[in-house]
């Protein structure tokens, strides 16, 4: 009878330092994190956020997956030489549709947050295929076989549906179409109508004109191509907000 | 919402920070604990048998 | 003989709902490798069946084979599973310190060491690699190994649960293979440090709380109500990083049969919870379980008690209490709001304190044995080890300041500071803790040569500076003439050029890594040697190594 006694006295204590530390970490985290899904003002009041297109999406998945983020940041920070080299400070609300996000932690190569329309898209091509042929002193790595790879977009619906669980605001209308919007997007000899529907869903959504570009981004019009995609992604990343509509000393957008 | 988080995080949050500080200096300066804590700083130089006191 | 019975049919029970257990996970990983959505999926399916079928395999053989045998007898400590890590752990650091040269000399050398069609050999594929496989892999494995062995010594009892202990070693190293597997492959969620896909999450956290109960389990057969304080470490260490992982990890599959998975917070939300996470990590995985290795393996090693027991109390509660809340250093002149980033500013410095009293009450504990620092490299790595444990901890609440984050962020000053934290600190307390427990797990006199520990000691501390100044010169460098403008008030130096400048800092850089794997080579061939008893760990050989005060100490 002691004994059991005793062994609850010993479990009590270790359970009690167990909820000590416990309590003590969660504070923290629940203090800093918790208030920025109720505070409005974490997002700018911006023009011409929109969600990705299926072809942007699928490339934003292959930069991911070759791991861009760990060399490149997309988080310009407003200060004079960054705002200079790049373009216009970040804002919460470009990475409002971000999952997950990408500001990055080092720059090995550029901030790429205002890359899009920067280079035609035979340079990235050119560049993504061998760096070193654009950019002598360049460190980054060969992407040749983007080239070769067929994208695989059998799925692609079921990608935006799961992102509209969680809030990106995609119609059922895109999800319909989704495979054919991003075959249209790839190909500019492609069906017409195909094309003027993928833009007026997207642009209807971004609120502007000239959010929506069609190219055969890889230059090759035998098939789409993970180097297709990419390039889709690289060249509307930071391209969406309209600054000169863009108040930064309203009230609302102070931060 | 974020008035009432952030209003308790800089009052009770602040609160048990210091009330936390304050019962862990407490524990360890308590002077009827010194006998156990001296003892139990050696418990690694002796690594014993299971089931050693 | 009922209690021989009893205690048989509950070795038993402990191995049949370990293998039961795994049997539902294969059985699951079977439906998924049959349906997989992706290739990827698919082949990661595989593996895990693979290798859990061997796994159960190995166990009916060995189970077969225990006869009359008690394979968990209670009056002994359970040391096979504490072997076991140390090995993993001298197998994995080896193999992350090799791909970090790797990724060294493709920036050092981008012509020589990339391939044009050999996509998974780039640099952004490898370096999750090499971080994940230091810091989860080595580190955990170190972690898993002390841990096991800490507890069971300073509760005086074998670790809990039988078989479960064995199920957190094998589960945990599955995790890492299929983790670094992903990798490779092209799996990730591109979280840094957390980059493993939904399933491999969800695995790790069963892992996780397996892990936690055996832990908490031995600590309930304790005799003593207090518990130790390294063991405090180790909680706080495994309750955290278990909190951590589960809320950076919410995320939304794709498909259940498919790699790939939506994180559920996007944007900012999800960038302050990565860097909480990140941030902590490296405090409740890199730092409060290390220090549980110091507050144990340190007083041994030297046989001493720790300086001052009192303040080791008072540096737990306060530094996991900092601790938490200095994440968003990490998001300073972001789209963060500004009282986050003061917040996580005011911390940061705050924790500058908790971290120097825990160092000064390591260092502190050789008081009266300094001559061991001479005497004995083990001892004086791990003091190294707190010594760039301070630097590190000055230096972090500094890099948080807004002004100089402004400066070191983004750049190699960044590269340079984790690694005087994960080289000097994480690194040499880990060397310091396998060969201590290789000498006492194995029951030698001695390691079998000081005399390479001397190489190991010197080769990975001149590794180490060699790294830290060229990435710090590389660091403020390109960080001064990112901002550098010229007499007409444009930007001086295009991106590239500032490439180009840190090309000799970068060989240099991987000249560091190479003397430090180097010695880490010559520490796993010591530590083999040490383990088949050659050499001065010959049995009958004079200690050569302990203190005068280990043959004094009165038997019980």
């Amino acid at each position: 009878m002691g004994l059991m006694k005793k062994h609850e006295t010993l479990e009590r204590h270790s359970l009690a330092l167990t909820l000590g530390i416990l309590v003590t970490v969660a504070i923290g985290g629940i203090v800093e994190i918790a208030p920025l899904f109720y505070l409005e003002n974490t997002i700018e009041k911006v023009e011409g956020m929109r969600p990705y297109t299926p072809l942007e999406l699928a490339g934003r998945n292959v930069y991911i997956r070759e791991g861009c983020y760990v060399c490149h940041s997309q988080m310009v920070r407003p200060l004079r030489d960054e705002v200079e080299r790049y373009g216009h400070y970040s804002l919460a609300a470009e990475s409002m549709y971000d999952h997950p996000f990408q500001w990055g932690s080092k720059r090995t190569g550029p901030d790429l947050a205002r890359v899009g329309g920067k280079y035609s898209d035979t340079w990235h091509v050119d560049h993504l295929k061998d760096p070193q042929s654009m950019v002598p002193e360049s460190v980054m790595p060969p992407y040749a076989f983007l080239a070769d790879n067929t994208l695989h977009f059998e799925t692609i619906d079921d990608h935006l549906k799961a992102l509209r669980f969680e809030g990106v605001p995609y119609t059922d209308e895109m999800i319909e179409n989704a495979q054919a919007d991003l075959i249209a997007q790839a190909d500019p000899d492609a069906d017409y109508d195909a094309q003027d529907a993928l833009v007026a869903r997207y642009e209807e959504a971004a609120g502007r004109e000239g959010t929506v570009r069609i190219a055969d981004y890889d230059g090759n019009p035998e098939k789409v191509t993970e180097l297709d995609a990419l390039v889709a992604y690289l060249q509307m990343v930071g391209t969406l907000v309209d600054f000169s509509t863009y108040e930064a000393d309203d009230l609302d957008n102070r931060r | 919402m974020y008035e009432i988080l952030s209003k308790f995080a800089q009052t009770w949050g602040l609160g048990f920070f210091v009330l936390m500080f304050a019962v862990a200096v407490a524990y360890a300066l308590w002077p009827s604990n010194k006998e156990k804590f001296q003892a139990a700083a050696r418990w690694p130089l002796d690594e014993g048998e299971p089931g050693d006191e | 003989m009922s209690t021989l019975l009893k205690r048989r049919s509950s070795a038993f029970a402990s191995i049949g709902s370990v293998a039961a257990f795994t049997s539902i996970f294969a059985i699951l990983a079977l439906l998924i490798a049959s349906h997989a959505a992706d290739p990827l999926m698919g082949a990661h399916a595989w593996l895990f069946l693979g290798l859990a079928v061997a796994g159960l395999l190995a166990l009916a053989l060995w189970a077969g084979s225990l006869g009359d045998r008690d394979p968990f007898d209670q009056t002994v400590y359970e040391d096979t599973i504490v072997k076991f890590g140390v090995t993993a752990s001298m197998f994995w650091g080896i193999a992350g310190f090799l791909v970090g040269l790797i990724i060294a000399l493709q920036l050092a050398f981008p012509n020589i060491f990339y391939f044009e069609q050999l996509g998974w050999t780039n640099f952004g594929r490898l370096r999750p690699l090499h971080t994940s496989a230091v810091i989860f892999a080595f580190g955990g494995n170190v972690l898993l190994a002390t841990s096991f062995y800490v507890v069971q010594r300073t509760c005086r009892t074998r670790l809990a649960g039988g078989m479960w202990p064995w199920f957190v070693f094998w589960g945990y190293n599955l995790f890492i293979v299929i983790a670094g597997t992903g990798y490779l492959m092209g799996v990730t969620q591109s979280k840094e440090y957390a980059e493993p896909e939904w399933y491999a999450d969800l695995w790790l956290t069963i892992v996780w709380v397996a892990y936690l109960l055996v832990f908490l389990g031995t600590i309930w057969k304790r005799k003593e109500p207090h518990i130790y304080v390294a063991n405090w470490f180790y909680l706080s260490f495994i309750v955290t990083i278990a909190m951590l992982h589960i809320v950076n990890n919410l995320t939304l599959p794709v498909t259940l049969t498919g790699s790939k998975s939506y994180q559920l917070f996007g944007g900012v939300q999800d960038a302050l919870t990565q860097w909480w996470y990140g941030h902590n990590a490296v405090g409740f995985f890199l730092t409060t379980g290390f220090l549980a290795i110091m507050y144990y393996f340190i007083p041994k090693r030297v046989q001493r008690p720790v300086y001052s027991y009192r303040l080791s109390i008072v540096h737990f509660w306060s530094l996991i209490f900092i601790y938490i809340w200095a994440g968003p250093h990490h998001l300073h002149y972001t789209a963060l709001p500004q009282w986050a980033q003061t917040l996580g500013m005011t911390f940061s410095v705050m924790l500058w304190m908790p971290s120097w009293g825990g160092m000064i009450n390591g260092v502190m504990t050789l008081s009266g044995a300094w001559d061991r620092l001479r005497t004995d490299p083990v001892v004086r790595m791990m003091v190294v080890a707190l010594a760039f444990y301070g630097m590190s901890t000055f230096e972090g609440p500094l890099m948080s300041v807004r002004a100089v984050n402004a400066l070191s962020h983004y750049t190699e000053w960044g590269i340079a500071h984790v690694h005087s934290g994960s080289m000097g600190w994480v690194g040499f307390i880990s060397f310091g803790a396998l060969y201590c427990a290789t000498q006492w797990l194995w029951k030698r006199p001695s390691l079998y040569s000081l005399k390479l520990v001397e190489w190991h000691f010197w080769l990975a501390t001149i590794g180490i500076l060699f790294y830290i100044v060229a990435m710090y010169f590389a660091g403020i460098l390109e960080g001064l003439m990112w901002r550098a403008y010229n007499e007409y008030g444009f930007l001086e130096y295009s991106f590239v050029e500032t490439v180009e400048a840190k090309h000799i800092s970068y060989i240099i850089r991987a000249l560091g890594g190479s003397l430090y794997l180097t010695g880490a080579l010559i520490m796993a061939y010591n530590l083999v040697r040490t383990a088949l008893g050659h050499g001065a760990a010959a049995e009958g050989t004079r200690p050569v190594d302990a203190p005068a005060a280990a043959t004094l100490q009165p038997a019980e």
